[in-house]
Formats: C-alpha cells, sequence, structure tokens
C-alpha cells in the first residue's frame, strides 16, 4: 500500500471542508494572541472536524499550556495541533498483520448497515491475492438482499472462492462452513462478511456474537481479527459503534472509510484516545485498490491543512 | 459525556432558579452548555451558532419571567426552538404532478438509499393504493440493481428489467417511459451513492433530473452523520434542487444532529425517517422527537409538560369514578368549567394537554366565544341545589328564573341544558370505552359542544 498517491486522493478529497478548518485556523491566528477567546474558537473549529468537545478540549488546553498569551502565527497552531495528533494516532497506526501459522488466518468483518464492509472485503480479498496468498471469501451477511451478489462479484474480480448459504439462512452457520472448506482447501486467509447491524440492536449483536462463538469449534483461536468498519462520517456515534461492537465481538481493529469524501473522520483520535484499537487501514475510494495503510502523521498534518 | 452534561446544565438551571429573573450573562451561561450539548449530539458548528443565537434572544425576556422555574423555561425554550427549526409541520411526500410522478433518491454511499427506495415503493403501493415502478440507476457498486429487483419482488412492487451496461441517464428514460406507457403512478429512481465532491458523478445526477425531471428530489442521509452533514447537504443542493430529505437509521442510538444541520442548510424539510431494516419501516417525521433526542433532555422537557398532564389524568380518574356511579351531575358539570376557566378557557386548556391538536382546530374553526363558559357557570349557579343533582326538575317557570338570576337567556339555560344531556350520553359511552379509554379521550370527549 503506498501512500504518496492515497495522499493525493486524500487531499483532492479532503480540500473543500479542509479549507474551511484551516481558513478558520487562519482567521483566527493572523497576527493574534492566544488568548482565551481565540482558543475557544479553535476549540470549535476542531469540533467541526468531529474530533468531538472532550479531544478539542484537550488538545486545545495543551497548545495553551506552552503558548498562553503569546504571539502565535497560524502555521505554527496547525504545526503543533498536528504533531499532538500524530502523537496520540501513532500508537493505533498498525497494518493487519496475517500470521501464516493460521491456516487460514481467519478475519470477521463487522459494522453498521452501509459503512462499507463487503466493499472493505473485497478490496483486501484483492490486495491479499495480488500477493499471493490463497483468500476465500463468505458471504455472511444472509440478510440484506443482493449482499451475496455484490461479494461473489468482488470474489471473481479477486479470483478467489465465495462460500455462499440460502438468504435468509443462518449466518453463523454459514461461517462454520466456510471455516470447514477453508481447513479443507490449505486457505491462507478467509475473510467473513456480515450483516450489517445497528449496535443498539441486542438482538443482532447476539447473533454476531454466535458467528465468532461458533467459527471456535473448528478452531479455538478464530476469527484471529475482527476487524470493525467504521464510516468516516459518521460522528460521535462512532465511540458508541466502537464500544458495543467491542464488547461483543472483541474487535481487534478498525479500518475506517469513505476518507475520500468531505469528512475527515476526526472522531478516529478521540477514539485511539479511548478505546487504543489498532486502525488497520482506510478507504479512500469504491476501487479495488482505494484501501491504503494508515499513517498517523499524513493523516494528522492533512486533517490540520499542512503540506507534507 | 451526557450524563455529566445533564448534570452540568442542572447545575446552571439551579443558580438560575435562585436568582430569579434571568439576565443576559445568565443566559449566555446556560447557552454554553446547550452548546456543547448539541456539538455533541454532531450538530453542525455553525448552525449551532445560530441556533444560539435566535435561544438567546428569545430567552432574554418576558417568556422566562412567567415560567415556573426560569432553568426550566430556558430547556422549554430550547427544546420548542429546535422543533420550529426542524420544521413544525410535518410535511409528507408531494405527489400533485401529472403521472408517472417521478421521485428520485441521491445520497452519500451506504446512506441507505436503495432500501429506503423499496420502503417509499412499498408505502405509496400499499397505503397510498398508487400504482408504482421502481428502477435502479446505480451502475457503480455491484450488485446494486439486482438489490432493488429483490426487494421489489419481496414488496410486489414492480422493477424496471435490468439492460447491462446502460447508463443512468438512458435508464431514467427507459423507466419514465416505461412507467408512462404502463399507467404507473409513481416512477422511483435509485441511484448510486456519490461524494458530493465528485463532480464527475453529481453531474450525471444533474442530467439524470434534467432527462426525467422528477417531482421529488430526496436527499437520503444517515441520522449517524457528523459535522460533515453540513458539506454533504449543501453539496448536493448545489446541484440538484432538492425537495426534502429522508433521514435513515433513526432506530440507531445516534443523538441524530444531522437532522438539524441538514434541515438549517438545505431548508428543505425532512419527509420520512427510515426506522429499521424491514419494508414497512418507514416513518413521518416528528419534529419533537428528534428535538428532545438532540438535546438529550426530554427530562426536563417533559417536566415541564407534566404539569399538564397530572391535571388531566386527575381529572380523568375522579370522572370515571363518577361515571362509573352513574352520578354526573349539573355540579360536576361547574366543576369543569371553572376548572377549564382556571386553565386559561377553552383553547388555554388546549395549549396545555397533549394530544388534542384536533379539537383545538375545530375549536379554532367554531370561532367559540370564550365568555361562554362564565355564561354558563352564572347559570348553574343560579340553579337550586336540587335542580342541579336532578335536572329533570327544570321546567318552564324554573328556566324562566334562572335565565333572569343568571342574566342570560331561556335559550342560553336551554342550550346548556342539552350540553349536559349530551356531555352525560358521551359519557355513558366512554364507560363503556372502559377507563382506559377515557383516559385517553377523557377532556377532549368532555369538551362541550357549542
Amino acid at each position: 500500500m503506498n501512500t504518496s498517491s492515497w495522499l493525493d486522493r486524500l487531499k483532492a478529497g479532503l480540500s473543500k471542508s479542509t479549507s474551511k478548518l484551516t481558513d478558520g485556523i487562519s482567521g483566527i491566528f493572523r497576527k493574534r494572541k492566544l488568548d482565551d477567546e481565540a482558543l475557544e474558537e479553535l476549540e470549535e473549529l476542531l469540533i467541526s472536524a468531529d474530533l468531538g468537545p472532550t479531544t478539542a478540549s484537550k488538545l486545545t488546553t495543551n497548545l495553551a499550556a506552552t503558548r498562553f498569551d503569546k504571539e502565535v502565527s497560524e502555521e505554527e497552531v496547525r504545526t503543533a495541533l498536528a504533531v499532538d495528533i500524530a502523537e496520540i494516532l501513532e500508537p493505533v497506526a498498525k497494518p493487519l498483520t496475517i500470521d501464516a501459522h493460521h491456516k487460514p488466518h481467519v478475519i470477521l468483518v463487522v459494522g453498521v448497515n452501509g459503512s462499507g464492509k463487503t466493499t472493505t472485503i473485497g478490496k483486501l480479498a484483492q490486495h491479499y491475492s495480488k500477493q499471493g496468498q490463497k483468500v476465500m471469501l463468505a458471504a455472511g451477511d444472509t440478510f440484506r438482499a443482493a449482499a451475496v451478489e455484490q461479494l461473489q462479484i468482488w470474489g471473481n474480480r479477486a479470483g478467489c472462492p465465495v462460500i455462499t448459504g440460502k438468504s435468509g439462512g443462518d449466518a453463523a452457520g454459514l461461517a462454520y462452513d466456510a471455516l470447514q472448506a477453508a481447513l479443507e482447501q490449505r486457505v491462507d486467509i478467509l475473510l467473513i462478511d456480515t450483516a450489517g447491524r445497528l449496535q443498539n440492536k441486542s438482538d443482532l449483536m447476539a447473533g454476531l456474537e454466535k458467528i465468532s462463538r461458533v467459527l471456535k469449534k473448528l478452531d479455538a483461536g478464530a476469527p484471529h481479527d475482527c476487524v470493525l468498519v467504521l464510516d468516516a462520517t459518521v460522528g460521535q456515534n462512532a465511540h458508541s459503534q466502537v464500544e458495543v461492537f467491542r464488547d461483543m465481538v472483541a474487535v481487534s481493529g478498525l479500518v475506517v472509510t469513505k476518507l475520500d469524501g468531505s469528512a475527515k473522520g476526526g472522531v478516529l483520535v478521540a477514539l485511539a484516545e479511548k478505546f487504543a484499537l489498532p486502525v488497520h487501514a482506510i478507504g479512500v475510494g469504491e476501487g479495488a485498490e482505494d484501501l491504503r495503510a494508515f499513517d498517523a502523521s499524513v493523516y494528522a498534518r492533512d486533517l490540520m491543512g499542512l503540506a507534507e | 459525556m451526557f450524563e455529566s452534561l445533564s448534570g452540568r446544565l442542572a447545575d446552571v438551571f439551579e443558580k438560575l432558579k435562585r436568582r430569579g429573573a434571568l439576565s443576559e450573562s445568565d443566559v449566555s451561561e446556560a447557552m454554553r452548555d446547550v452548546r456543547v450539548a448539541l456539538l455533541e449530539a454532531d450538530v453542525a458548528l455553525p448552525v449551532v451558532r445560530d441556533f444560539i443565537d435566535r435561544v438567546k434572544k428569545e430567552a432574554i425576556g418576558q417568556e422566562v419571567l412567567r415560567s415556573v422555574t426560569p432553568g426550566q423555561m430556558v430547556v422549554k425554550i430550547v427544546n420548542d426552538e429546535l422543533i420550529t427549526m426542524l420544521g413544525a409541520e410535518n410535511e409528507g411526500l408531494e405527489l400533485l404532478a401529472p403521472a408517472p410522478v417521478g421521485i428520485m433518491l441521491v445520497g452519500l454511499q451506504g446512506s441507505g438509499k436503495t432500501t429506503t427506495t423499496a420502503k417509499i415503493a412499498a408505502r405509496l403501493q400499499n397505503r397510498d393504493k398508487k400504482k408504482v415502478m421502481m428502477a435502479s440507476l446505480d451502475t457503480q457498486r455491484p450488485a446494486a440493481q439486482e438489490q432493488l429487483k429483490i426487494l421489489g419482488t419481496e414488496a410486489g412492487v414492480t422493477t424496471l428489467p435490468i439492460v447491462a451496461g446502460q447508463q443512468p441517464v438512458d435508464i431514467a428514460r427507459r423507466a419514465n417511459e416505461a412507467a408512462r406507457l404502463g399507467g404507473y403512478d409513481v416512477v422511483m429512481l435509485d441511484t448510486a451513492g456519490r461524494l458530493q465532491i465528485d463532480e464527475a458523478l453529481m453531474a450525471e445526477a444533474a442530467a439524470v433530473r434534467e432527462a426525467v425531471n422528477p417531482y421529488e428530489i430526496l436527499l437520503v442521509a444517515d441520522a449517524m452523520t457528523g459535522q460533515d452533514a453540513v458539506n454533504v447537504a449543501e453539496g448536493f443542493k448545489a446541484h440538484l434542487p432538492l425537495s426534502g430529505i429522508v433521514l435513515t437509521r433513526v432506530d440507531g442510538d445516534s443523538r441524530g444532529g444531522a437532522a438539524l444541520s441538514m434541515r438549517a442548510v438545505t431548508g428543505c424539510p425532512i419527509k420520512l425517517i427510515g426506522v429499521g431494516e424491514k419494508l414497512d419501516a418507514l416513518e413521518d417525521f416528528h419534529p419533537e422527537r428528534i428535538a428532545s433526542r438532540i438535546l438529550g433532555m426530554g427530562d426536563v422537557v417533559s417536566l415541564v409538560e407534566k404539569a399538564a398532564e397530572s391535571i388531566e389524568q386527575d381529572e380523568a380518574e375522579a370522572l370515571a369514578k363518577k361515571i362509573q356511579k352513574g352520578a354526573f351531575d349539573l355540579d360536576d358539570m361547574a366543576k369543569q368549567l371553572g376548572q377549564m376557566r382556571k386553565m386559561g378557557g377553552l383553547s388555554g386548556m388546549m395549549e396545555l394537554l397533549p394530544g388534542v391538536g384536533k379539537a383545538k382546530k375545530q375549536m379554532a374553526q367554531a370561532n367559540i366565544d370564550e365568555s361562554a363558559i362564565l355564561h354558563q357557570e352564572a347559570i348553574i349557579s343560579s340553579m337550586t341545589r336540587a335542580e342541579r343533582r336532578r335536572p329533570k326538575l327544570i321546567h318552564a317557570s324554573r328556566k324562566r328564573r334562572i335565565a333572569s338570576g343568571s342574566g342570560t337567556s331561556i335559550q342560553e339555560v336551554n342550550k346548556l341544558l342539552k350540553q349536559f344531556q349530551t356531555m352525560r350520553k358521551m359519557m355513558k359511552r366512554m364507560s363503556k370505552m372502559g377507563e382506559k379509554g377515557l383516559m385517553r379521550h377523557g377532556l377532549q370527549g368532555l369538551m362541550p359542544r357549542m
């Protein structure tokens, strides 16, 4: 996954809201003292990038600790904030690691409706297939119309088999069958798609827990990774999503999608502080190649509108 | 985070309570916390600012002084202003155009367009008895057209046959033509998800709109959307003449601030909300529900409203007992009238009581003279105790005496007696409905017909 072109994509995509945020900062700090009023405005601007009131307040307080009442330039403020944000994100910027000892390495993909689970699986399948890994997909979304067909098309593109069941059938049973097939065929990586579900629907969440439990019957260590797919346009509800999914199926990492839009997913910063879950990758488009590694410093600088 | 916010607001309002009247600085202090509440609920910053300004203007002044406690009143003002901004009236879909009426759905990827398309189609077909055709213009996402087709089969709604490789504008034209020839009332166009900053895809959406000129263009947006809601709404509005918003995943646990942001930015009404994955999980938009969710202070708001409710409850209970005994008499009617007057007459009481909007409208149309209540009380108090308990006693000469005693006419006395009979009859009916029915319909059913 290369970083130079993701930056370009991200730049183009973020230009609108980034310019808003950074214009705001320019407005506040052109030859200006860092006083209470300026800090409050700065805090609001961070909030407008979805960082949330708590994290925004923490970052501005941090800034004030060393620079309060001093004349500060806009560049200085941006850089300082980018450094602080990168520092928070650095520990969570970890790509998915496939353990070759696991045959297969089972990855369960979960998330709310429309977050981009199937597309992310399609991209991951392509990525790993290209690396020469033997990949298998399980169409565990037996609920949404044509979800299976959608995954099959991705399977065809990546050239990997897709295990499917009946529409409306038992997702846990399908996952079990898929793992059995993957074990028999000595597959390297098994990616299991699941139906989107809102985290406050306890019956649906219990269904997810069942999938995870059933897999353990065949392989006590499975699923080896459980990836929560988060939509970057989601605001503060991301907290609730991470919390509930983590408690239910032991989420091991995040993939943030739709970062090619004007949303910046600033809530990631707050999530990193609160949950410290790895951010494995980001989605920046609908194509198979639009999945990139997450680079903390690039993301932070871009969030603050700084050129690399 | 939300709990501590509620606590903080309670502290602020506690202070206000002790001080009594509200100064500008009091309001400003309260507004700081309201602002945080709104931001945490994902209301976009510019919208929050505008909102706070409006509430400040509203709060500093006489309305606060009249309230039970100033703090509660501020919350009520905030809540009411939220409702106003969200759109006080519930506006549905407009289908007042020559058939087939086009409805086009647009939005970001994963916002729920395809599901919403099928839900609206099912509703129009089943509830409104319209003949509906759906077509998917989504040539981007794999199996998207297939998805709509399957949903169409599930819902029993016709979908336009899929022609592989056909482009969105051509599919839209074909759908329109097929709907026209087939005698369909409505043709629904589901489109591919697109980012509002994707110029090529936005141009494509605009081209579809130009080609078939749909009557409704609905922006489908996820209730979980964060601060970006403003950018999304602005972007889509810049390219397409949006007619309304459909908010999806309202059954989730997000605070739904995006609703306010999008409403404010587009000026378009929120026409429908999605509340589940099933095809019938589509509801009309009720601003007051979203308002209390955004504010997260439904408890305080309902506190202000509870007084009115408890009046209703007590009244209904006492009446229920009377009716069960079959003992409703003119004394009871006088009591009812007196309470009504104390609560600010009929219209005043109507304002207080939840769930009587319809009756209130009827009252307004009937153009009722509020002083009629006073006259009626006077008539009853001019009766002897025996007459009040046994209205049957009241004959011609007694009526004359009562009329002159109360300074009214015999006609008015007759009218009141007739009203009393009607009320009695109604009560008998209600006692048959059972206590539950009475609780629900109590005072509305008891309103004298004048």
